[in-house]
């Protein structure tokens, strides 16, 4: 109904407010003439709900953010019974977004995984899957690994029945072991893996360190992730997994590479750039705030993940982010360790402009902002 | 240089990134009534216009899905970082 008249009005209103109207105009069996005006005032309307240029929109996003918030750390700390697996939630991760951490408390990845695998159906298969992803280091598969005081090396004792289950090989144990640690030698000696590092001074404390580096060396699976759990979500098997490494779980054949996520934003962006990391900024906001059945528009969070990611990498909200970004000392000074830099501006002559707020509010000038952002330029009549 | 096994531009994350040619990208400009250096940037070694074949300075054109009003455009310059 009404699809001419609604054509009419593409580009001047909203894609999403023109199929509200299509609807609603089939629902209430509009005539052509009123349909018009309902039209015409749709648009009125949406105009006027247009943001004004000069408004203090940053200010607005702050506060919206800001008092919900307050409502939150009440109620983060007390969790009754047993989550799935342990992530951070409510405030702290809040601020671990926005201030764009780039070692994130909890990792976690959601793994999809691609059409005949993501059902219920094949669990041989599914362990093999897991098996790929999960990270399997060499504490894990070895049941001692010691030192040989007298002869100077690390002796590696394999837990063949575990390595077993897990089908790892000895040749490939081998192969890590001497791909991941290029300082030292390593060599098969009947029930053992000999480890002898190629430096000349073999000290203890070398010897000790070798084996701290031993332990940690992954045999199989992808580097990171520490633990998996399937789950069931909307009829499809979907992988949680503690740890990120999306690289390489995107390279894995059985991966829905077009929907696996990670909550790191930072390892989005150097994935699938900045548009990406922009949407996941906004997805992980939301979801924090979904989660503790808090009401922020979206808006400010989009507002805000905008301004994370203009400069083309993730900039968090603080001294080094953002905020050092601003040209004014003033501004920068007004944020956080105003002395640094004050003392850094003076040393190499910086000049403030007083193009911004802040700088302004602090010299207790007009601001730019609403009625005191546009000048007034006067045409002085020619002859007077 | 496919070494990738994954499609970026695939992914449900990733907007569609076009390269917009010299009259197009002036006419956005125009349009918003900015210089090029006012825009939002893009780092050249983003991995969503890899095989676009940009160079600093022009002009990306990303059709965001957007929450709130489904379809918008966003624009991104270049940049040399």
């Amino acid at each position: 109904m009404h699809e001419d008249l609604a054509r009419e009005y593409k580009g001047k209103i909203p894609e999403t407010l023109l199929k509200e109207f299509e609807k609603q105009s089939e629902d209430f069996k509009l005539s052509k003439a009123d349909a018009k005006k309902v039209l015409e005032k749709l648009e009125a309307r949406y105009l006027a709900s247009k943001i004004n240029p000069g408004e203090a929109i940053g200010i607005i996003t702050a506060e919206s953010f800001g008092e919900p918030s307050t409502q939150m750390t009440l109620r983060t700390f007390h969790f009754a019974g047993v989550a799935e697996a342990q992530i951070s939630l409510g405030l702290p991760r809040l601020i671990e977004i926005f201030d764009a951490r780039k070692e994130i408390e909890t990792p976690l990845m959601e793994i999809y995984l691609k059409s005949p695998y993501n059902s219920n159906a094949d669990e041989k298969k599914l362990e093999k899957i897991i098996a790929q992803i999960k990270e399997i280091n060499m504490e894990e598969v070895a049941t001692s690994i010691s030192l040989n005081l007298t002869k100077m090396h690390v002796e590696i004792r394999l837990n063949k029945k575990r390595m077993k289950d897990l089908e790892v090989s000895d040749a490939s144990v081998l192969k890590q072991l001497k791909i991941s640690i290029k300082t030292s030698d390593f060599e098969e000696n009947g029930e053992f893996i000999v480890a002898t590092p190629k430096s000349k001074e073999n000290t203890l404390p070398l010897l000790y360190m070798l084996k701290e580096k031993i332990k940690e060396v992954t045999v199989k699976g992808t580097e990171g992730i520490k633990q998996v759990l399937p789950v069931n979500r909307n009829n499809e098997l979907v992988l949680l997994a503690t740890g990120s490494n999306l690289k390489k779980i995107l390279e894995i054949d059985e991966v829905d590479a077009t929907r696996t996520t990670t909550n790191d934003i930072f390892e989005i962006q150097k994935v699938f750039g900045i548009e990406a990391a922009r949407n996941a900024i906004i997805h992980e906001a939301l979801r924090v705030i979904q989660d503790q059945a808090l009401e922020i528009d979206i808006r400010h969070i989009m507002f805000i993940a905008d301004l994370m990611t203009t400069t083309g990498v993730i900039k968090g909200i603080t001294r080094s982010g953002i905020t050092g970004e601003k040209e004014s000392v003033l501004a920068r000074a007004s944020f956080e360790t105003p002395i640094v830099h004050i003392m850094n501006a003076s040393l190499i002559g910086e000049v403030d402009m007083l193009n911004s707020v802040i700088e302004n509010v602090l010299l207790n000038q007009p601001v730019p902002l609403g009625t005191g952002l546009p000048g007034l330029v006067t045409k002085m009549k020619k002859g007077d | 240089m496919a070494s990738e096994k994954y499609d970026v531009a695939k992914h449900v994350l990733v907007p569609k990134h076009t390269k917009l040619s010299e009259e197009e990208s002036q006419k956005v400009l125009d349009k918003f009534n900015v210089t090029a250096r006012q825009l939002p940037k893009i780092s050249k070694t983003d991995p969503t216009i890899k095989e676009l074949d940009t160079k600093p300075g022009d002009v990306i054109e990303i059709e965001r899905k957007s929450p709130t009003v489904e379809k918008t455009k966003f624009y991104r310059v270049v940049s040399s970082a």
